[in-house]
């Protein structure tokens, strides 16, 4: 098998000869176009290229991309490149890469940054993007404000089906996550409490911990996975598929017809979902107890004297919250979506965080509120 | 209205992606009952063009008048007003693929009429005939093929009997027998309705059958070279860029002629990719 190889030679009146041989194959071994930047490096005076390709035998791309190279570094020394003995095919593919002249203006090159302004450009991209945040805000209230005066324009049925996707079809996982939340903090809490003899006050600490905190939390970072990111994936595509725009052009605002119904059906379904959790985990709880023989009544009676409406409608509360920041997270990034599958995917994955962030911030400062109120 | 007035009236016109000038200083007339041609090379900005008309993107400068009214200085409600009477086919197609296409036919009208739900129903039967897609009404978006969803979206564009027709490549994807059809439809629909479209297209015949005005975007120098009736333009207007565009580079002396004079060249052609 010939190998692909060049031969280069000097002609007289400062030629350069580039004999091609061999066969030039993707994947296989070809030469490289730094041999001849070092002989015109060697040799600047050189003042025209030319080419032998009688020995050729076998051609594809890849001689493609080395004559190019040469081409373009013939360009920049100001050097003729003569491609008159090259194969006709050749000489037509180089015309064809080289027709359309590089878009430079457009400036899409990547400069590099200095630090600083590096930490600049940041900054404004996040000061940007904390004012694209308080619009979306202010454009949800008034969506929300029409909707009051009956004006909102969504249809109920899908409405109706979103509730059925965020509440009714979530309840296995919630139920699954919940019920073992509970049974670990049972664990703990009656390993805790037995060494002071206080087992039973497991009961206490499941409910309280339940109703107050851990049902609206984790019922909130199941929703921000789960229906966060797919309110951020649904928008996003739709986004990239024009979809919006179509209903712009409809004069039917997607805020109203798109990200109103979405938000309503979690913001209404989250504190059900909390609800159900805050059972699910005293139930988990209760397993515990049984299996250190603590009978079901007691631990029920000590649930029951345990827990006080300010513990539930804190727990609600918060539920309700974390509904309105996860449905805004997904909505938000969904609409902002660029238009391309993978801006898609970058999309649903900033939703979820931006959830879960949301949500975490939000418990510390109910958390302290709470305190200094004394609830 | 007045029946000659000025339609749509595109002045001094930019149109730029941030810092990215696509075309400027852009400055026409579209008639009622036009069928106006927006033509030009691919990527010269004519979907661009389309974005501006249809109010999804707003000028770097300029305006664009309908009738009297500046549509970007107008206010919410009065934007919405026109843009009701706006039919657009995208060029993707844009159908919502959570909806059958019934339904897809149907939002419009039950968004912006007061039609009760048999009158809609009818509606949506006739525009998804005249597309030549009747007993598809509860098929998805994403059960058709290309070409169906370009008609499905046309029926779509037809649904609020709109006073302006965008179509953005409506041939693209279509069969020529289709497109030709679809030519046709675009006729009738101006005669009958009155309406005045737009369309954005490369096919040479339907530019040639049906468009009474066009404008010429130019890439390269990023703005228009000249607009009116392409009929005129071929045979009166003697830019080479339009010539060559117009008979599809037939005039150009350069590429063809080429290719032709190295058909004979004995080296190996054994090219593969
Ligand atoms: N969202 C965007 N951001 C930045 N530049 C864009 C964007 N959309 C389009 N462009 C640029 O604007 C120019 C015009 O694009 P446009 O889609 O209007 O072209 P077109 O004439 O419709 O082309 P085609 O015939 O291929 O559809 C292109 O050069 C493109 O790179
Ligand atoms: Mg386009």
């Amino acid at each position: 098998m010939d190998a692909a190889a060049i031969h280069l030679s000097r002609l007289p009146g400062e030629i350069l000869a580039i004999q091609l041989t061999g066969k030039w194959q993707l994947g296989q071994k070809v030469p490289s176009a730094d041999n001849v930047r070092d002989e015109l490096r060697n040799r600047p005076t050189v003042k025209s290229i030319v080419f032998n390709t009688d020995a050729l035998s076998f051609w594809d791309s890849s001689i493609l991309t080395f004559l190019v190279e040469i081409m373009k570094l013939a360009v920049k020394e100001g050097i003729s490149f003569e491609k008159d003995g090259l194969p006709s095919g050749v000489q037509q593919l180089i015309d064809l890469a080289t027709a359309v002249p590089k878009k430079e203006d457009a400036s899409k090159s990547v400069v590099h940054e200095p630090f600083f302004s590096k930490v600049g450009s940041e900054t404004i991209h996040f000061i940007n993007s904390a004012g694209e945040l308080i619009a979306f805000i202010g454009e949800t209230f008034v969506a929300f404000g029409r909707m009051i005066n009956g004006k909102a324009r969504f249809l109920t049925s899908d409405l109706w089906q979103l509730i059925q996707e965020t509440g009714a079809q979530a309840v296995p996982i919630v139920s699954l996550i919940s019920f073992l939340v509970g049974l670990i903090l049972a664990f703990v809490g009656i390993l805790q409490l037995g060494l002071f003899g206080a087992q039973v006050y497991v009961a206490d600490l499941v409910s309280i911990a339940m109703v107050r905190q851990m049902g609206a939390i984790m019922t909130g970072i199941i929703m921000a996975g789960r229906t966060g990111a797919a309110y951020a994936a649904q928008l996003g595509t739709m986004q990239v598929n024009e979809e919006i725009d179509a209903l712009e052009t409809l004069a039917i605002p997607p805020m109203e017809f798109l990200v109103l119904p979405r938000m309503l059906a979690l913001t209404l379904m989250m504190p059900f979902l909390a609800v159900y959790a805050d059972l699910m985990g005293i139930l988990g709880g209760a397993l515990v107890a049984g299996l250190y023989n603590i009978s079901l009544t007691v631990y029920l009676n000590r649930v029951i004297a345990a827990l006080n409406l300010y513990h539930l409608f804190i727990g609600l509360f918060m539920s309700f919250v974390f509904g309105v920041l996860v449905s805004l997270s997904g909505c938000l990034r969904g609409m902002q979506c660029g238009r391309s599958a993978s801006e898609v995917g970058d999309a649903a994955t900033s939703a979820v965080v931006t959830g879960i962030v949301a949500i975490i911030v939000a418990t510390a400062v109910i958390t302290i509120i709470c305190n200094i109120l004394g609830i | 209205m007045d029946k000659t007035k000025a339609h749509i009236t595109i002045s001094d016109l930019t149109m730029a992606y941030g810092d990215f000038v696509v075309m400027r200083d852009l400055n026409f007339t579209i008639n009622r009952s036009d069928i106006f041609i927006i033509m030009g090379g691919s990527g010269c900005g004519k979907s661009t063009l389309m974005r501006h008309m249809v109010g999804l993107k707003s000028p770097a400068k300029g305006k664009v008048l309908y009738g009297d009214v500046s549509f970007w200085d107008a206010d919410p409600e009065e934007k919405d007003h026109l843009k009701r009477r706006f039919g657009i086919l995208y060029q993707s197609g844009a159908l919502w693929s959570s909806m059958t296409l019934e339904e897809n036919v149907a939002l419009p009208l039950s968004q912006n009429t007061t039609l009760s739900e048999n009158e809609i129903r009818a509606q949506v039967g006739l525009k998804l005939s005249l597309v030549g897609l009747s007993g598809f009404e509860g098929f998805y978006p994403s059960e058709i093929s290309g070409g169906m969803r370009k008609r499905a979206g046309l029926a779509r564009a037809m649904a609020l009997d709109p006073e302006v027709l965008f179509f953005d490549e409506p041939s693209a994807g279509l069969d020529p027998l289709s497109a030709k059809r679809l030519d046709e439809l675009i006729l009738q629909l101006r005669d009958s309705l009155g309406a005045t479209v737009v369309i954005v297209t490369h096919e040479l015949a339907s530019i040639f059958a049906i468009g009474s005005n066009s404008v010429f975007l130019d890439p390269e120098t990023r703005t228009m070279l000249a607009a009116g009736d392409p009929n005129t333009l071929l045979r009166e207007n003697h830019d080479p860029r339009i010539q060559t565009f117009l008979r599809r580079g037939e005039t150009g002396e350069t590429q063809v002629t080429d290719s032709k004079a190295d058909a004979g060249h004995p080296k190996p052609d054994n090219f593969r990719t």
